[in-house]
């Protein structure tokens, strides 16, 4: 192979990869000293398997929720959404008696039904995705709560087997969400369809007069943004063998938290679905970890908020020292 | 005073007089605008002094001159659309008491002002964002009436303004004259200013050519004194001959800005596009690529007898077209992003294979690109905000050359460009059209079209008022073409 030109983009290093995502896992692995020198049975196999049992659900819609973040755009239906689309699986289950595959099929479409809304409406009439999917949380949470007639569907044993599977003793869900994390951060970084994604979130109006149009990609992260949060509906109505009108309150905001602990501007133009992994992490050790020191619900809302403000601050100067201003 | 890296003015005295209106001409880019904005106090000076009233004069804010009674109103209206027009005429000092405006004061205010400009019929309550344009312009300057100013600056007032509002304005300004006010008239309708004014300045680069007595200078007089400059430092186009059409121009119609354009571009031609700010040109060339739609006319391409479908850029770009927008930070580049992101944006369908990026794949290309323009850069990771205007430029301009568009439209594609690095970008359109490709050049700098172009286009006032080969023009007559939509106000637009 020739000689790299002097002026060629350097390939990256492992320094590189240090100076990415150093930050994170070392205030990763700073939480999991913290906690286990403080109480006893944080380091532990069973917590640790536990984390990675309630993960999956909340970093598939992280992920879609990146995704959608990085084009400039924001989705606050994810949560509603996912109570919608495991309402569905759970009243075809019980109520219909429709079969296993046939359930989850009608889950996921539910899914991808939402994100096209979200989509079409916002680029159809040029309104901002805040509003929205505003109407969707109200819209999705108001669907759920009308199939269910407000009730939890217990299904029973019958999708126990989607969360219960196990591969190398992680569970099913585990490896699905890291396939989601490893495909999403493959499309961002090494296909046409993820460099028109930062393109269009760095400067819409330059991409659609370089000749492409950005409606499609928009349109197609808002589906994904829906697919990938019926998967998690699906995880969790299988993890918990019920639908829960209420699931998934609050999970936009989760989602956000995650996404900016990693680095991803809510500006657009900028995000690693790498990085937002572990701001699923850093949330949940917290959440694991504060539990463990027997703290109550409320300081670990507290906490949790300083520290999304704190990851931000630092993401800032960090950004900074390098150089890179951001595309406000 | 400096501006960005350009100094705009240099060491300029003027002079105004209470009791007289002073017009203030000179080519885009003389510095009308700054200067006015100076004594207006948007801009500070890096140097020289101000005095008003015989007293030393220095606002750090448009606040401080509007206390001093400077006022100014503004090309551009800064006028707030939701507020009702009564607002936005005394939104600095809305009567109150304690707060709590006083609203029956505001509106005999309002009202009385507005018909100092003939607005009579207004209701003072409308909010401002359901007037005309011509409407916001008249409640500007209304604003500017109303308050007790000993200086009036006004940035071509009449640009949108039909002719009874035009004559109602005249009235008006010359009764403020004749109480004593000093008015700076900013405009490029001639035949305005000599009704008008008492006095012209002319500038051009940022210097004072002159000042005269209106009655002294010839409309031929002004036209020189504004253009008139050595063109012996440009080198001349060497000769050429041009291939077949490469785009053709029928009727092209976008609202009051582009009025049934027609023209043709070969392919080994450069075509220049000379006018005024404010005559088309922009607009037709986002209407050519489909990046506003058309309402009328046609774009046929590569001599084609059929209608070209544009219906969006990225039909335009499909069908081999390239445009190199005026505003590059807003619409060109994606700032933050490395230099190689920008230069292959346009062809990452090309690059790619199955959708799938190697960035490896990328290097080639833009080293090419890099080295050709001779980018200065430390590597192509470095992000575009970091580059100069030159630099920035060549950026796009690799975008669409690695596209291999085969008719090129550039909005003023040396604005903001230090002088070495224009000379660079001069070689590659005169490369480009030796090339065989179609150049459609927009440019403000007529001594840069003059040296640059085949043939020059003049718009002005969204029509195509002139077309010269080379050896026909000269910059008297060029300038002549650019004016003369505005020359006679029957005709103002409304």
């Amino acid at each position: 192979m020739a000689k790299q030109s002097e002026t060629a983009i350097p390939r990256p290093t492992w320094a590189r990869w240090a100076g990415e995502y150093g930050g994170l896992i070392g205030a990763l692995v700073a939480l999991i000293v913290i906690f286990s020198l403080r109480t006893e049975h944080f380091l532990s196999h069973t917590n640790f398997l536990a984390i990675a049992n309630q993960i999956p659900s909340i970093l598939l819609v992280a992920v879609g929720m990146t995704c959608v973040l990085i084009i400039a755009e924001i989705d606050l239906s994810v949560g509603s959404v996912l109570g919608l689309c495991g309402a569905v699986v759970g009243v075809a289950m019980t109520q219909w008696d429709w079969s296993l595959p046939m359930a989850v099929t009608a889950g996921l479409l539910a899914g991808v039904i939402c994100g096209l809304f979200n989509g079409l409406v916002s680029l159809a009439w040029r309104l901002p995705s805040f509003i929205v999917t505003l109407g969707m949380l109200e819209m999705a949470r108001g669907g759920a709560h009308a199939l269910t007639r407000s009730q939890t569907q217990y299904i029973g044993s019958s999708i126990e087997g989607i969360a219960g599977a196990t591969f190398l003793g992680l569970s099913l869900p585990f490896w699905l969400a890291m396939g989601a994390v490893v495909v999403a951060q493959l499309v961002l970084t090494r296909t046409v369809f993820g460099r028109y994604m930062i393109a269009i979130g760095t400067n819409q109006e330059a991409v659609r007069l370089s000749g492409i149009d950005p409606r499609p990609v928009k349109l197609a992260v808002f589906v994904a943004s829906g697919l990938l949060v019926a998967l998690a509906a699906i995880i969790d109505t299988s993890r918990f063998q019920s639908a829960n009108p209420n699931a998934g309150v609050g999970f936009e905001l989760q989602a956000i938290a995650a996404a900016v602990i990693g680095g991803t501007s809510l500006m657009g133009g900028r995000g690693s679905l790498v990085s937002t992994f572990f701001g699923v992490l850093i949330i949940a050790v917290l959440n694991a970890g504060l539990s463990a020191e027997g703290a109550r619900d409320e300081m670990k809302r507290l906490v949790t908020g300083a520290v999304i403000v704190l990851a931000v601050i630092f993401d800032q100067y960090r950004h900074r020292a390098s150089g890179v201003q951001r595309s406000a | 005073m400096d501006f960005g890296a350009v100094r705009v003015l240099h060491g300029v005295d003027l002079e105004l007089n209470r009791g007289q209106i002073h017009a203030l001409i000179g080519e885009n880019g003389a510095g009308k605008s700054t200067l006015s904005r100076i004594l207006a106090g948007f801009l500070t000076p890096t140097g020289g002094m101000m005095f008003l009233n015989g007293a030393p004069y220095n606002p750090r804010r448009k606040r401080d001159a509007e206390q001093h009674g400077v006022h100014m109103v503004l090309q551009e209206l800064n006028l707030i659309g939701t507020l009702s027009v009564a607002e936005n005429l005394f939104l600095e000092d809305l009567p109150n008491i304690g707060g709590w405006v006083r609203r029956q004061e505001l509106k005999r205010m309002a009202t009385a002002a507005l018909a100092r400009v003939g607005l009579n019929d207004l209701d003072p309550w409308t909010p401002v964002s359901k007037l005309g344009i011509g409407q916001k312009q008249l409640v500007g300057i209304a604003a500017g009436l109303a308050r007790q100013c000993s200086l009036l600056i006004l940035d071509e007032p009449t640009a949108p303004l039909t002719a009874p509002e035009i004559e109602r304005l005249f009235v008006q300004l010359n009764q403020l004259k004749k109480e004593g006010t000093a008015i700076l008239y900013i405009s490029h309708r001639l035949e305005e200013i000599r009704r008008l004014a008492d006095c012209i300045t002319i500038l051009r680069d940022g210097r004072r050519v002159g000042t005269w007595p209106v009655s002294e200078l010839s409309m031929d007089d002004i036209i020189r004194n504004m253009v008139g400059r050595d063109l012996t430092d440009l080198p001349q186009r060497n000769t050429y001959s041009p291939g077949n059409v490469a785009l053709k121009v029928e009727g092209l119609t976008r609202g009051t800005a582009v009025q049934g354009v027609s023209f043709e571009v070969r392919a080994g031609e450069i075509v220049g596009m000379a006018g005024l700010v404010g005559s088309g040109r922009t607009e037709t060339l986002r209407a050519i690529f489909g990046a506003d739609q058309p309402e009328a006319g046609h774009v046929y391409l590569h001599g084609s007898l059929k209608p070209a479908k544009i219906e969006s850029p990225a039909d335009a770009v499909q069908q081999g077209l390239a445009l190199l927008t005026e505003d590059r930070k807003e619409q060109g580049l994606l700032l933050p992003l490395p230099i190689q992101h920008n230069m292959t944006l346009a062809s990452l369908g090309r690059i790619a294979r199955h959708g799938w990026l190697q960035p490896v794949w990328e290097d080639a290309p833009t080293q090419k690109w890099l080295k050709a323009l001779q980018v200065r850069c430390r590597n192509a990771a470095q992000p575009v905000n970091e580059l100069s205007g030159g630099n920035q430029q060549k950026v796009v301009l690799a975008r669409w050359l690695m596209r291999d568009c085969h008719v090129l439209m550039f909005d003023e594609p040396t604005r903001g460009i230090d002088i070495g690095a224009r000379f660079e970008i001069y070689q590659w359109l005169q490369q480009l059209a030796a090339q065989g490709k179609a150049l459609l050049v927009v440019s403000s700098d007529l001594r840069e079209l003059m040296m640059l172009a085949d043939r020059i286009l003049v718009m002005s006032a969204g029509r195509i008022a002139g077309e010269f080969v080379r050896g026909q023009w000269t910059e008297d007559v060029l300038m002549s073409a650019a004016l003369s939509g505005y020359l006679n106000t029957d005709t103002t637009r409304q």
